[in-house]
């Protein structure tokens, strides 16, 4: 990087806020008086602000896939390191952002709009620079829409992928023919009684409570009967599970023969050779991931980071590593092979097969819902 | 002479104060601000809203679900800790009376389950006792059985793994409680007519009790404050108090109302140590971890 480009960013950073008058004016004199005598001090105080960028995600095999998809590849031709770190949850990582400092964390791998509405009504969200992302035209635009419908037209993540969480199962037990008949009642069937599993996420818990009670998940009228569906499942299942990894291994080892999974996840296992099948039933949970950048990260290396990801090349590489479909539109990108064989992939780029989930009506319900799915997990 | 009077009773404070101020700053001030916290509010969005309220803790006193959460989490702690003692004891006493590069080799194995990460040492049971791990695979290789039991996921498998990650702490302080005995003592009761029976009884045992309650109480409470294992190794079901603690702070973002049940907890294992001082004092428990 040279001086001109690294004094560019700084500034940018100054006019974005992310550095206060004092620091900037501060980095300015060290640069000054590192060219001045020719010693290095410019480029080590400006190298603590940008020459990393702080990434967090899921871990596991999505976190191998950015690794070595695109974080060593953006390193390697722009000198900028990507740490990063993984979260067991959404949840898990906000009350982590709650009590860092501004500037720790920097982008983070959130998934859904409720989570981006959360972190925006938090006071967590930044507005980036769209013309420095040029690769967001790329972009399903419906993706991009109900971002800025959160964020009043500002962005503070770009969409990534997407994916459902449907009913996986192992068919050496449960035929196709009877998933398809069951849906997601076949979590409720008493014979399978301590072979089910289940996701330790209540909205996951409500969803498919609502599927359960032929409700639709964004608009439950009778929430008894799904706190009833979701007791049934609780005094049914063997596991909850709570990470990608643990859904894998119940699966794989047969522990559990039916549960949600993760749409990715499965064709994980899938292509590790497990007969494991995957069905998304009708009102199947849908869901988008973004590259959600928080307030106070260095924006000038941030948007280089997201622009690099968006770009064809690599976000169909990780797409491919990790299994979920990349936001990018099919009618204006060449997707290649094996992404079209993914589940959830919608060649039409409209999405209109998949459900997601409401942000106002889900975060309107959370603290009540989070709560009360406390304790029915727990017997009650 | 004032002076050096002064400076005797100086010196003390001079040197425990690395220890004050390390304990006030990482004990004492995040504990008051938890104290503050358990005041506060959560705020429609999950962040919190100073304020001065006392529901938080009408909440948590009141509802059934939350004391019912904390019987049964003293329940798995106390089962843990009597079941450590039962099988922690006879190890602590063949160590004891061990001699030699022997007891050096047994008392290395016993630290040795330190040296594990007690995340990775509590996911080995999966292996033991899950579907395709190893205890079924033996048992369906000679027969015993024709498909595989499920073992894993229940309050049983909670136990067990709160009982491997304790027992060292249950052997070590016992082993130095009967370590400490005088072997004169024992030899008097043979001679005054006492058979081994009599003499362990009514002379190891009962000079032994010291390091058996030490024991007791850091398995009791560590039992009693662990969150990993219900996790990992429980069912749906199966969730203790510093479950509750974590789903209020994390999944929850109610700050408050965690607060209020980690003060609680504290609380509660707060009287069993002060419980455990006032009859044993906390002495022991030095001996046994130093």
């Amino acid at each position: 990087m040279d001086d001109t480009k690294r004094y560019e960013r700084l500034r940018e950073m100054y006019g974005n806020g992310d550095i206060g008058r004092r620091k900037f004016l501060g980095l300015l004199g060290a640069a000054g008086a590192a060219y001045g005598v020719q010693m290095p001090f410019g480029n080590m105080a400006f190298a603590q602000d940008v020459s990393q960028v702080r990434f967090d995600g899921w871990g596991g095999v999505v976190s191998e896939a950015f690794r070595e998809k695109a974080f060593d590849p953006f390193t390697a031709k722009t000198g900028i390191e990507v740490v990063d770190g993984t979260f067991g949850s959404g949840d898990e990582y906000l009350a982590r952002v709650k009590t860092a400092q501004e500037g720790e964390y920097n982008i983070a791998h959130l998934s859904g709009v409720f989570d981006y509405a959360r972190y925006h009504n938090l006071g967590y969200s930044t507005a980036l620079n769209t013309d420095n992302i040029p690769n967001l035209d790329l972009v399903i635009p419906k993706l991009v829409d109900v971002f800025r419908a959160v964020s009043g037209d500002a962005l503070s993540c770009v969409p990534y992928d997407y994916g459902t969480t449907g009913l996986a199962y192992n068919r050496k037990y449960i035929s196709d023919e009877e998933m398809k008949e069951q849906g997601a009642r076949i979590m409720l069937n008493e014979k399978y009684k301590g072979k089910i599993g289940g996701w330790s996420d209540w909205r996951t818990r409500i969803w498919y409570g609502a599927l359960q009670t032929d409700q639709d998940p964004n608009n439950i009228q009778d929430m008894d009967a799904v706190w009833d569906a979701i007791r049934t499942h609780r005094d049914l299942a063997l596991k909850y599970w709570g990470s990608g990894a643990e859904l894998m291994s119940l699966l794989a080892e047969e522990e559990i023969y039916v549960t949600e999974g993760w749409s990715g996840r499965i064709y994980a296992l899938q292509e590790q050779g497990h007969d494991i099948g995957y069905y998304d039933p009708p009102n199947g949970f849908g869901w988008q991931e973004c590259l959600f950048v928080i307030k106070g990260s260095p924006l000038g290396a941030v948007e280089e980071l997201l622009n690099f990801m968006l770009a064809p090349e690599t976000s169909i590489a990780v797409a491919e590593a990790q299994n979920y479909p990349p936001a990018l539109d099919p009618s204006k990108v060449d997707l290649g092979s094996k992404i079209p064989t993914l589940p959830a992939f919608d060649p039409s780029g409209k999405l209109d097969g998949l459900t997601f989930a409401n942000p106002d009506y889900w975060n309107g319900n959370e603290a009540e819902w989070s709560k009360m799915f406390g304790r029915v997990q727990k017997g009650y | 002479m004032a002076t050096i009077e002064q400076s005797e009773k100086r010196a003390p404070w001079v040197l425990l104060s690395p220890a004050l101020v390390t304990i006030a700053l990482l004990l004492v001030i995040p504990l008051m601000f938890i104290v503050v916290y358990s005041f506060w509010l959560r705020t429609s969005v999950g962040g919190v809203e100073a304020a001065f309220s006392f529901g938080n803790w009408q909440e948590a006193l009141t509802d059934r679900f939350y004391r019912d959460i904390l019987l049964s989490t003293i329940r798995i702690a106390a089962i843990t800790t009597i079941v450590c003692a039962f099988v922690g004891y006879p190890v602590a006493y063949f160590v004891a009376r061990a001699r030699g590069v022997n007891r050096g080799f047994l008392l290395l194995l016993l630290m040795l389950p330190f040296w594990v990460s007690y995340i990775i040492r509590t996911m080995s049971w999966i292996n033991i006792l899950g579907v395709s791990g190893a205890l079924n695979s033996l048992l369906l290789a000679v027969g015993v059985i024709d498909e595989p039991i499920q073992m894993l996921y229940n309050e049983t498998t909670v136990i067990l793994g709160l009982v491997h990650f304790l027992l060292p702490f249950m052997i070590l302080n016992t082993y130095v409680s009967l370590d400490g005995i005088d072997r004169a003592l024992e030899d008097a009761a043979n001679s005054l007519g006492a058979n081994p029976m009599q003499t362990f009884w009514e002379v190891t045992l009962p000079l032994s009790v010291p390091g058996l309650a030490a024991g007791g109480l850091l398995c009791f409470v560590l039992g009693a404050g662990t969150y990993i294992t219900p996790v990992i190794l429980g069912g749906p079901t199966d969730a203790m108090f510093a479950n509750l603690v974590f789903e209020a702070i994390i999944t929850q973002l109610d700050w408050p109302l965690g607060a209020v049940l980690s003060l609680m907890l504290l609380v509660v294992l707060g009287a069993v140590v002060l419980t455990y001082n006032r009859f044993m004092g906390l002495g022991q428990i030095a001996k046994g971890i130093g």
